[in-house]
């Protein structure tokens, strides 16, 4: 009787162990200020992991399945306490998150680094990630800000400003941009007028504009969330008469802001990390097909990140938090044979036999040892309501 | 030298007057109910907000509902038509709170902090049923022409190198309010109903041994403030932008405002309320552009000038109602002690 009991509790055992799929959090702020980008975000970070179930190649035919919690981008309590549900509860492998830069360093510290659970940020671009104590946990593919300043600084040179005031969102994101920013365009001769932060989630902005149309600057940069303060200062702005000259970082590139404001944010200039290399535009093909909107911001940078993910797991041939850790590097640089976007089954294939892979998917992704990526960036201009592409930086 | 004082003065018409006067009216409009609520039952309504949020939150979906039907004011907004909607909503309200809570305080003659207290938790409920019902973002519902005076095309007009800007609400804000306050006046100085009221206050015995009913006076203050809630909140959300949890933090300026000017005394919930938005934006403004117009240049500023960044506009409420609290306590129009 003692024997059939252990003969079926390990044969239990190993048919669990064998069913048993990877688990992904995919922690994004489905609500809160940019919850107007997050359900396209994740959607194409889920379409990785289901590119990578329907191959039948990850480790030995195993699913991946995606997990979804709220970071809500500026609550950090809420973000840790759905990031603590994810890594505890659901025993996720890791975790495809979290997005705003405040959010993904509280759950990094708090969360991801007590348990060593890998984060790989699709759009936490504060320049103080690159030097946070994370133990080698936390990656993004997202650009650091420290380049989006020295991009927009070029972008606002090229339009021939040579004094602008900035209002940038109160926290890590708002802050790092705006200092990065003011930095690279004093550099490059430029004056800041006034540099100034505004709360997200008031009713009125006038008094914040007031100030800032004061500093005698013609050009205002919003530094700001799209669905939030940001929009209320453009709002303001054009309400008092102050600033009808706009330029935008990353977090006000969206088709929200256009149409809410109309059309006197035509001629607005931004910036969002993205490029026009094949690989991007065969992501876009690939993202259409899905029904999910490769161009729009962090859409490609998500899909990346879960292919990382999923990836390092397959190289470690286990789904161990820590051997997919030591995996995400290896996977995402070079040497190896280079895996675009839609080729997920020929990379986890290759690393089935042992070979090497270089992941360039939609970003062309190149990680450095810090876990920084190092991307392009797309200049916008708002055109016929539209965000259209001017160059890539 | 002419042309830059003509310049410093629009500067600041757009900047500091023409907004604090809207302010200004939708703070007068939201102390006014809180006046009369101290002033007749007795007690600070702090839901009183949320009575605002709960009224505009109607009106929107009004507002909606007309715009599907294709019916509109053409210049005017909207939201004008469906003002009645949001009073009606903000009157049920506020007499099925008094009917479910505050009643059953009233009856037991209850001291006004208790009261004070179930207002609070009136407030919170209150706030999740907007919350519920039309989510916690960003609603707008402003429509018609946004602007009567558009800055650019002063600037043109004008010639003159500083643009005003007067938007539609703003002053629709300013008639609605004036056209409320004479009507409440009017109300409360010529009728039967509106004398019982003001005597229930000054002596709640006297006013029942004259033959006062009242349970309609109670009837009358809450549809009265009620509407008033409505009215301004409605006219906050068209002026600014519509938030659920905004209206929270309009009511720290209005009980400024109504304290400022002696609570119970409905003249200075109006002047409170003009005090409190005049200092609140006059105190942030920076005066820099302002002062290279007026003074020499020589003596030009290099900094804004700003006697407090905008961050502390909340605080100007907080110092507006410690002093006045500290120096005259009844405040400028003689009102009760808190």
């Amino acid at each position: 009787m003692k024997r059939l009991l252990a003969v079926a509790a390990a044969l239990t055992m190993a048919a669990s162990a064998a069913q048993a799929d990877m688990k992904v959090g995919v922690l994004v702020g489905f609500t809160g200020p940019i919850e107007s980008l997050t359900p396209n975000i994740a959607a194409a970070a889920e379409l990785a992991m289901k590119e990578a179930t329907d191959s039948g190649a990850f480790l030995g035919g195993k699913k991946v399945i995606p997990v979804r919690g709220d970071s809500t981008c500026v609550d950090a309590g809420a973000a840790q306490a759905a990031a603590e549900r994810l890594v505890t509860s659901d025993k996720v492998a890791a975790i495809m998150g979290a997005d705003c830069s405040g959010v993904t360093i509280a759950v990094a510290n708090n969360v991801a680094v007590p348990n060593g659970v890998v984060m790989v940020s699709p759009s936490a671009t504060s320049p103080a990630i690159t030097t946070l104590k994370d133990k080698g946990l936390l990656f993004r593919t997202a650009p650091s800000d420290a380049r989006q300043g020295e991009v927009l600084a070029q972008v606002v040179k090229g339009r021939g400003i040579k004094q602008i005031a900035v209002t940038y969102t109160n926290n890590d994101y708002g802050k790092g941009l705006a200092d990065s920013f003011a930095n690279a365009f004093k550099a490059v001769g430029g004056k800041i007028a006034l540099a100034a932060a505004h709360e997200d989630g008031k009713a009125d902005y006038a008094a914040e504009v007031g100030a800032l149309a004061a500093s005698g600057a013609e050009h205002l940069a919003v530094f700001g969330y799209v669905d939030k303060g940001g929009k209320g200062i453009i709002q303001a702005s054009l309400d008092a008469g102050a600033f009808d000259k706009f330029i935008l970082a990353d977090g006000m590139v969206g088709e929200s802001l256009i149409k809410a404001i109309g059309k006197a944010l035509e001629g607005a200039a931004a910036t969002a990390p993205g490029s026009d290399s094949p690989n991007a535009k065969k992501f876009q093909e690939a993202a259409k097909k899905a029904g999910v909107k490769g161009q729009d911001p962090f859409a490609a940078e998500a899909y990346d990140a879960a292919a990382l993910i999923v990836l390092a797991a397959q190289a470690a041939g286990s789904m161990d938090r820590a051997a997919i850790q030591a995996k995400i590097l290896a996977v995402a640089n070079a040497p190896g044979e280079k895996i675009g976007p839609g080729e997920l089954a020929k990379g986890l294939k290759l690393l089935a036999e042992g070979k090497a892979i270089d992941y360039q998917g939609a970003t062309d992704v190149v990680l450095t040892d810090a876990g920084d990526a190092s991307g392009s960036y797309k200049e916008y201009e708002v055109k016929d309501g539209k965000f259209a592409t001017v160059r890539i930086h | 030298m002419d042309i830059d004082i003509v310049n410093a003065a629009v500067l600041l018409a757009n900047f500091v007057v023409v907004p604090a006067i809207a302010y200004g009216s939708q703070l007068a409009l939201g102390a006014l109910g809180i006046t009369l609520v101290y002033g007749i039952l007795r007690f600070a309504n702090f839901s009183h907000g949320d009575l605002m949020a709960f009224g505009t939150m109607a009106a929107i979906l009004g507002t909606w509902q007309l715009q599907a039907w294709g019916i509109g004011l053409g210049l005017l907004p909207t939201a004008l038509l469906a003002l009645p909607v949001g009073i009606a909503a903000a009157v049920a309200a506020a007499l099925a709170a008094d009917r479910t809570v505050f009643r059953f305080y009233r009856v037991r003659r209850s001291a006004p902090m208790v009261l004070s207290i179930a207002s609070v938790g009136v407030m919170f409920v209150l706030n999740g049923v907007v919350r519920v019902i039309v989510g916690p973002d960003d609603r707008s519902f402003s429509d018609g022409a946004r602007y009567l005076i558009n800055a650019r095309e002063f600037k043109s007009v004008t010639g003159l190198s500083e643009g005003l800007s007067v938007r539609t609400s703003q002053v629709l804000t300013l008639a609605l309010a004036v056209a409320a306050v004479a009507a409440l006046f009017w109300f409360l100085q010529r009728t039967r109903a509106g004398k019982a009221m003001r005597a229930y206050s000054d002596n709640e015995d006297l006013a029942l041994l004259s033959g006062v009913e009242p349970d309609r006076v109670v009837l009358l203050t809450w549809a009265i403030a009620a509407s008033l809630a409505a009215i301004a909140g409605t006219l906050y959300g068209l002026d600014k932008s519509f938030q659920p949890f905004t209206y929270l933090q309009l009511l720290l300026p209005m009980f400024a405002a109504a304290i400022v000017g002696g609570i119970g005394q409905p003249m200075g919930a109006i002047a409170g309320g003009f005090l409190v938005a005049f200092s609140e934006i006059a105190l942030t403004y920076p005066y820099k552009k302002f002062l290279r117009y007026v003074l020499p240049e020589d003596m030009q500023p290099d900094g804004l000038v700003q006697l407090l960044s905008t961050d502390y506009k909340l605080s100007v409420s907080f110092a507006i109602l410690v002093v006045v609290l500290l120096w005259r306590p009844t405040g400028l129009f003689r009102g009760r002690v808190l």
